[in-house]
Parts: structure tokens; C-alpha cells; sequence
């Protein structure tokens, strides 16, 4: 197997793009990470997106992207997993390159949610539930993630105001993030009295929905060892049921402890070596649950990792530091390829104001369904 | 809504049948093809008590499209006394009632129906046990 | 008079009274700034996500676990009611399926006003007494509509009951008798496709109500050579307080054994359930022995009269499952408001 690199990244900002379509938006990121790249061409385009045909009516969005930027001819596909729809195209295109089967790959992340309204995107997100036995009840994402936050509350014997420190640190890195959709700083007070979606869940644990598109350009690191942006040290996949009420305990994100150490056994590292995380924060719960499942902190004490001291840019383990799901936005397919993106920003020192001091390894984890997925990269400087 | 899915699951909705592992002995809810808990693939099927007890639950303020005549309403995972764990509806409860631990039993309630013309869906929700029998 | 060549009877039977209850006072609030008597002091409201299958499955799984028979034996299903829940598909094999009483059965919905659930009673005696099949189950329920401002407001109520009707030997009540007595009397009706019914007013007592009530109850004491006095209980179809207690005294009952049955005053009419319901209430107290004489009535219109007598077996089964009384007991007054959302009365667009 070759070694792989990213050696050029795009995106663009998390917003509401009222004036582009999901083609634009793609083009804009695909574009943007050749221009970064210096690539005039790609052997294949690899598109991570979830809710392409349930919101919009298209799917085949590979070939799509691929004509729309002008390199019809080259292999494209869409590869979807739910929430964790960029990872896993990243994971294609790694695989890709990897095996030698190509040597110059596009992995682009897209989502357009806001095509669709209200009720619409609810259900759409829920389809990465289970649609018999979970979303045919009545419940929501957003539900299934209260019911884990409640039980959470419950059995670790934690008050509400004890996750606002997930919600606090996003806002305050995201306000440095030019790609981000919320650029101003909240306060526990700002969360504690956000409105409620699903009690406990408030708004303030939630992501909010939002388009964006994100593009990585993947080459053998040998290759192309001018052009290397970060190294690809470490890339693994775990599965659980997609139902919450399925697994063998609901609180213990079974999918994110075997990804986190496929990962770092490939790595050959241990928690300690990682030097910022890119989370998958949706919701506050799934925040601390992720930190607990990675083996940064014991079950049931992921919550107290939620300050600045902890999680901030200067913390023990900085995570989401350029905004995460919660205030950079969570395009959902597209966010997979925003957290690698923000890992290579801090290993190429290119963070700003958030920069994370002498980072030379940082860890992207997407999840896909409420723990059904999970996908973790850990990444090396150049 | 899909009325080949929803005739196909009717049992599983009207009545909680289920399957037991012919292997393991774990009682298993939705059926499966091979058992989650020891990967055999031989069940029996049996008929669940309708018993349990709330593992969480949340109430939900913004219902997904189907569901927005009911909202606010109360969804739980049940834990049921056979074993499984099930997500389903509260009803016939007041909201601030509702505590993780509560017992609960199961009923047949309109879950969904799709308009005023299309199918009428009925499934399973769960209440506070009306009255302990004998 | 009805009598079948095998002896029948009630093998098994279950009440269901859903949770949510509209004081009188409510609608007279909103309708009569307050004045004027009201007929009874609430009825029985059925939640946002009940309707007459879902009631009917509940009082159908009451009456199971109190008869205690493989539901595979039973060999109709049979539902009474004037709001089932589909104009055309039946009500009746989605509770077959949920009892798991199919795929080997008869069954179909009845309409017959108010009648229809004890119209199924009696085609279930037929059945069993004729020994073509085994069990029937015959279910009474009803959530009943009226027009916003209409007297029928006050009472029309949700609720019913299910019966399983068998072998007299296994029995913990068995039919004596019954007999019906049937006009062409157009007191209370509803046209296809019209929300709410529409009705004679006072032409709905005299020629109606009483007139098939009490002949059919005369008629079905004379044929039997039995006395007001020789029935523990007596059970009426209550449209309001007032009609039941009339005819009872008409027929000759007294005020005592017309009481336990009477639900009205605090469920409301639960129209095809409502005598039914009232029985339950009765076989959940009733003595070996005790004897119960009922008498529905169905506008259109129709009354069936039945003689029945409580049997040893009543006393093992009656606490197998919740009690009428149970479900009374189980109450969350609502306002107009909350009742006008949960009736479906709100138009949505």
C-alpha cells in the first residue's frame, strides 16, 4: 500500500446558499482544492452527500459534480453513510490511492439542505435512523439524540448546565473561522435559555442545518512530496445498529471505541499522541459520548471535558476548533471533508487565530446515524 | 407511506411478535435474520407481555412531517421485561409525569395516517400500567 | 324470541373507557352562557390517536385475558360501531389480526345506530349455539360525533365493549334468551359523508327510545314468564340520565337495579357500547347466580332485550384484567378547547 496526502484542500463558507444549487456549491469546493492542489485534471471524483435524492430530487451526483467542473470522462461516484457520508468517500478515495489504482483522486463532501423546508429536512436526517422501527414511532434525529442526553443526565447524575461548555467552546473558535456559518461568541446563559427541540435537547445543542461543500485532493505522498499538505496516517471504519434501542448499551458509542482504536493501532499512537480532535459534536450529547468512546475521557465523564481548560484552542485537547457541527455548520454530507480540511489547517500552521501550538497530528471523527457509523482519520504534518 | 412495509410489519406493530434465539435464548425484538447477541440464525417465534419499564424518553416540540396533529407528544425507549429495548410513543400520560423507570404497558394507538384519504397506520404505544391484575 | 339449540354465553368480556373527560358545564359554557340543566355530568373523550379500532382492541385483549382461550379458536369478529374508522375496509380484521384471531374467521363491521354492538351479541349467539364455531367475539365501541351547539353534544361520548361469547359450560354468564323488537322509526340518523348526525329531537322519545325499549323488554319477560323481581341487575341503552330511568320504570325496576349500570351520568353515551358497557360494569361485581336483564336500542330503530344468569365462573375472572370501574376512575377533565383539537373538530386547512 502507498502512503497517501492530501496536497490541496477547498471549501466553501456553511451557510444558507439561497443562489446556489448543490452542482455550484460542489464546484465551488472541487475548483477551489485544484486550484490549491495546482491540478488541472483528476483520475476520479469521489462525492460524499446524504440527502441529495430525498431533498432534491438527484441523485447520481458523481457524475453531476464531475461534468459540471468539466472532467467528464474520469469515474465519479456518490458514496453515502448516512452523516458520515464525507468520511467514507474519503476513506474511497484513500483506498483508491492507496492500492495504486489511481493516483490523483477528488474527494468532495456536499450538501444542499435548504432546497427542502421545515418537516422535510426532519425526515431526511432521519433516514439514517431506522425507518421501521425508530422513524415510523415519530421520532427525530434530534429525539433519538434527547433520549441518549436524557439517559446520560440520568445515569451519570449530570445537570444541563454542564454541557454548555461544548456549545460555548464551538462559538468561540467559530467566530475565527471565515467558513463558518455562526461567527459570534454564546455564553452558558445564551445556552441555558435556547429553545427547546426536544427536551432536554435545545438549540443550542444542536447543529443547525446549512449548505456547504468541502473538496480534498488525494495523491501518493511519494508522488507528489512537494505538493504534500498532510499525511493520511491512519483511516478506520466500525458499524453498530442503526438503532439506538438495538445496541448493547445505548450510552456506550461502541462504534466510536473500535474506530478510535482501528485507528490508532494503525497509527501506532494512543490517545495522548493526538493533538487537537475534530469531533463529531451534532449535538452536545454526542460530543462527550465521542471523547468517552475515543479513550479521552472515562464513561460518564466526557461532560467534564467541556471546558476551555479541557477542549479550547490552548486546552489539554482542543476540539472543534475551527467551530465544529455546532457553529461552523453541519452540511451533513459534506462535514466529513470540513473536519479533514480543519486538521490540515492546523498541521500547515494555517488555523489563525485558532491555531493549535505545534500540532503535528490531529484525529477527524464522522458519525453517521446516531453511532450506526463511525469513521476516524488521523492525519500527520507534512 | 409505504402500505407493502407497513402490511408486512403488522404483526410486529399490532402485537410485538418477536423471536426467541433457539441458540442463545435471548429474546429478540424486531425479529432478525441472525440473532444479535450470539449470530445463529435460528429463532421461534413468541409473544411479547406488553410489560416494561422507561429507559428515557424525551418530549418532542417539533415533530417530524406525519406526526405534526400530535406534537407535542412524549417519545420513550422501553425497556421491555422480556429484554429487548423498543422505541415507541407515550400516551395517555402528561408530560411532566413521565420518569425514566416508570412502568409502563403496552396498547394499539393510531400512530400515523397518511391524509384524510390514505391508509390509517396502528402500532404500538406505551401508557403507565392502568392497574396491576392478576 | 331468540333461543339457540346449545346454551351460550359470555365466556370472556372486557370495557374500555379511554382517559380524557368534557364536563357539561364546558359545553353549556361555551354554548349557553352557563344556563340550563345539563343531562349528565361528563362524558369519556377519546385521546388524538384513539379511535373505535384501537378502543376495540383494548376491550378485545380485556376480554381474552379474562376468558383465557387460544384466539386462533375464535371464529368471528364482529364490530359494532357508527365511527368506524374507514368508510370501506373493515374494522373488524385489523382486531382479528391484533388478538391474533386470524386468518380463520368471519369478520365484519356493523352499523346499526346504537344497536350494533349488541345486533353482534346475538349474531354471535347464533353461531356458537348453533355450534358452528367455537367463540365469537362481538365488540360494541364507539366515539361518538355531535354537531358543535347540538343538544347531543352534552352526552355523545367514547367507549365500549367486548364480548366473548361461548360454550354455556365454560361461561361465567349464560344467555337465556333474547329477543328483538325492529321498526322503520327514522329518530336519529347520519347521511353518507355527513360529519355529524342529525335527529327528531323530541321525536327521538316517545315512538322511539321507549316504545322499542320497553317492548322489547315486556315481550322478552312475558315469553320467559320472568318478573322485574326476579333480576338482580338491569341494564338500558342511556342516551341520558333520564331516558334509562324512565323505562326501567316503566318495565317495572327499581332504582337499585338499574344503578350499577348506569354509566351515563359519568362516561356519557357511548352509543353502540352503551348498554354494553354498562353490562361490564355489572359482570365485574355480579354473584354467581345474580341475575341481569338488558335491553339495548339502536335508533332506525331497534331495541334486543337478553335474559341472562351469572354463573360460578364469574368470580375467577373477574379481576383477570382492569374493570369498568377502573377505567372510570382513570380521568383528566379537558376544556372545549382541548376537546374540539381531540375530536378532530379544528380545521386544519
Amino acid at each position: 500500500m502507498r502512503d497517501v496526502a492530501i496536497i490541496g484542500i477547498g471549501q466553501t463558507p456553511v451557510e444558507e446558499h439561497w443562489g446556489k444549487s448543490l452542482r455550484h456549491l460542489g464546484h465551488d469546493a472541487i475548483m477551489a482544492a485544484m486550484r490549491d492542489a495546482g491540478i488541472e485534471t483528476a483520475d476520479a471524483l469521489y462525492v460524499g452527500n446524504m440527502l441529495s435524492g430525498e431533498l432534491g430530487g438527484q441523485q447520481h451526483v458523481g457524475a453531476l459534480l464531475a461534468d459540471f467542473v468539466g472532467l467528464r470522462g474520469i469515474e465519479a461516484m456518490k458514496i453515502e453513510a448516512a452523516c458520515a457520508s464525507g468520511a467514507a468517500a474519503l476513506r474511497v478515495g484513500l483506498m483508491a490511492v492507496a492500492s495504486g489504482m489511481h493516483d490523483v483522486v477528488l474527494v468532495c463532501g456536499v450538501e444542499k439542505m435548504t432546497d427542502a423546508v421545515g418537516d422535510e429536512v426532519t425526515s431526511g436526517l432521519a433516514s439514517a435512523a431506522d425507518q421501521e422501527y425508530e422513524v415510523s414511532q415519530g421520532i427525530s434525529f434530534v429525539g433519538l439524540n434527547a433520549l441518549l442526553m436524557r439517559r446520560y443526565m440520568y445515569q451519570f447524575d449530570i445537570k444541563k448546565e454542564y454541557f454548555a461548555g461544548f456549545a460555548v467552546n464551538a462559538h468561540r473558535n467559530g467566530a475565527n473561522n471565515p467558513y463558518a456559518m455562526f461567527r459570534s461568541p454564546i455564553t452558558e446563559a445564551t445556552y441555558l435559555k435556547a429553545g427547546m427541540i426536544a427536551d432536554p435537547v435545545n438549540l443550542m445543542d444542536s447543529s443547525p442545518v446549512c449548505d456547504g461543500a468541502a473538496c480534498v485532493v488525494l495523491a501518493p505522498a511519494e508522488l507528489y512530496r512537494s505538493k504534500v499538505k498532510a499525511r493520511i496516517l491512519a483511516s478506520a471504519v466500525a458499524i453498530d445498529s442503526l438503532a439506538i434501542h438495538d445496541r448493547r448499551d445505548p450510552l456506550a458509542l461502541d462504534a466510536v471505541t473500535v474506530s478510535s482504536q482501528k485507528a490508532y493501532a494503525q497509527a501506532r499512537m494512543t490517545p495522548a499522541d493526538i493533538h487537537l480532535f475534530e469531533a463529531h459534536d451534532a449535538f452536545s450529547i454526542m460530543a462527550a459520548l465521542s471523547l468517552e468512546g475515543a479513550g479521552f475521557a472515562p464513561r460518564g465523564a466526557g461532560v467534564y471535558m467541556a471546558s476551555e481548560g479541557e477542549i479550547g484552542i490552548h486546552g489539554r485537547l482542543p476540539i472543534s476548533t475551527m467551530g465544529g457541527l455546532k457553529s461552523r455548520g453541519h452540511p451533513v454530507g459534506a462535514t466529513g471533508i470540513y473536519q479533514v480540511i480543519e486538521v490540515v489547517e492546523q498541521l500547515t500552521g494555517a488555523a489563525g487565530a485558532n491555531q493549535v501550538s505545534g500540532a503535528t497530528v490531529g484525529m477527524a471523527q464522522n458519525i453517521g446515524g446516531s453511532g450506526a457509523t463511525v469513521i476516524t482519520h488521523i492525519l500527520g504534518a507534512a | 407511506m409505504s402500505i407493502p412495509r407497513n402490511w408486512r410489519t403488522r404483526q410486529q406493530r399490532y402485537s410485538l411478535k418477536a423471536e426467541v434465539c433457539n441458540a442463545c435464548g435471548n429474546t429478540i425484538f424486531p425479529p432478525r435474520d441472525v440473532c444479535p447477541h450470539c449470530a445463529e440464525q435460528k429463532q421461534s417465534w413468541t409473544n411479547l407481555s406488553g410489560r416494561g419499564e422507561i429507559y428515557s424518553f424525551t418530549t418532542m416540540y417539533s415533530a417530524p412531517a406525519g406526526f405534526e396533529e400530535y406534537a407535542p407528544y412524549t417519545m420513550a425507549l422501553v425497556k421491555l421485561a422480556e429484554g429487548p429495548m423498543i422505541t415507541a410513543q407515550l400516551t395517555d400520560v402528561d408530560t411532566e409525569d413521565v420518569k425514566i423507570g416508570m412502568p409502563v404497558e403496552m396498547v394499539t394507538r393510531k400512530l400515523s395516517q397518511d391524509g384524510d384519504e390514505g391508509q390509517i397506520l396502528y402500532g404500538y404505544k406505551f401508557r403507565p400500567m392502568l392497574r396491576q391484575v392478576a | 324470541m331468540l333461543k339457540p339449540d346449545r346454551d351460550v354465553g359470555i365466556v370472556g368480556y372486557g370495557a374500555y373507557v379511554p382517559r380524557y373527560r368534557l364536563p357539561a358545564s364546558e359545553v353549556a359554557r361555551v354554548w349557553t352562557d352557563g344556563s340550563g340543566g345539563l343531562p349528565i355530568k361528563e362524558k369519556a373523550v377519546a385521546g388524538l390517536d384513539e379511535d373505535t379500532l384501537s378502543m376495540s382492541v383494548e376491550a378485545a385483549r380485556n376480554a381474552l385475558e379474562r376468558a383465557r382461550i387460544d384466539p386462533s379458536e375464535i371464529r368471528a369478529v364482529w364490530v359494532g360501531s357508527e365511527s368506524h374508522p374507514y368508510a370501506v375496509k373493515p374494522t373488524s380484521t385489523i382486531v382479528a389480526e391484533a388478538i391474533g384471531a386470524a386468518p380463520s374467521v368471519q369478520a365484519a363491521d356493523l352499523e346499526f345506530a346504537c344497536k350494533a354492538g349488541s345486533e353482534a351479541i346475538v349474531m354471535g349467539m347464533g353461531i356458537v349455539g348453533s355450534g358452528m364455531g367455537r367463540y365469537v367475539l362481538a365488540i360494541g365501541m364507539d366515539t361518538a360525533q355531535a354537531r358543535p351547539g347540538d343538544a347531543l353534544e352534552y352526552t355523545a361520548a367514547s367507549g365500549g365493549a367486548a364480548f366473548l361469547i361461548g360454550p354455556a359450560a365454560e361461561s361465567a354468564a349464560v344467555y337465556e334468551a333474547s329477543l328483538s323488537h325492529v321498526t322503520d322509526t327514522p329518530d336519529f340518523w347520519r347521511r353518507a359523508y355527513a360529519h355529524y348526525p342529525s335527529h327528531g329531537h323530541r321525536f327521538t322519545g316517545e315512538p322511539a327510545y321507549f316504545e322499542h325499549v320497553t317492548t322489547a323488554g315486556r315481550r322478552l319477560m312475558a315469553e320467559l314468564g320472568t318478573v322485574p323481581a326476579d333480576y338482580n341487575y338491569v341494564v338500558l341503552h342511556q342516551p341520558n340520565t333520564k331516558f334509562p330511568q324512565r323505562a326501567a320504570q316503566i318495565l317495572g325496576f327499581t332504582t337499585e337495579q338499574l344503578k350499577t349500570g348506569l354509566l351515563v351520568p359519568v362516561i356519557g353515551n357511548t352509543y353502540a357500547g352503551s348498554s354494553l358497557i354498562g353490562l361490564t360494569a355489572i359482570l365485574d361485581i355480579a354473584k354467581p347466580g345474580d341475575r341481569i336483564f338488558m335491553v339495548s336500542f339502536g335508533s332506525g330503530a331497534g331495541s334486543d332485550a337478553f335474559s341472562i344468569r351469572v354463573t360460578d365462573r364469574i368470580t375467577e375472572i373477574q379481576n383477570r384484567a382492569p374493570q369498568t370501574q377502573d377505567y372510570i376512575a382513570r380521568r383528566k377533565v379537558i376544556d372545549y378547547a382541548t376537546y374540539v383539537r381531540y375530536r378532530h373538530k379544528l380545521q386544519m386547512k
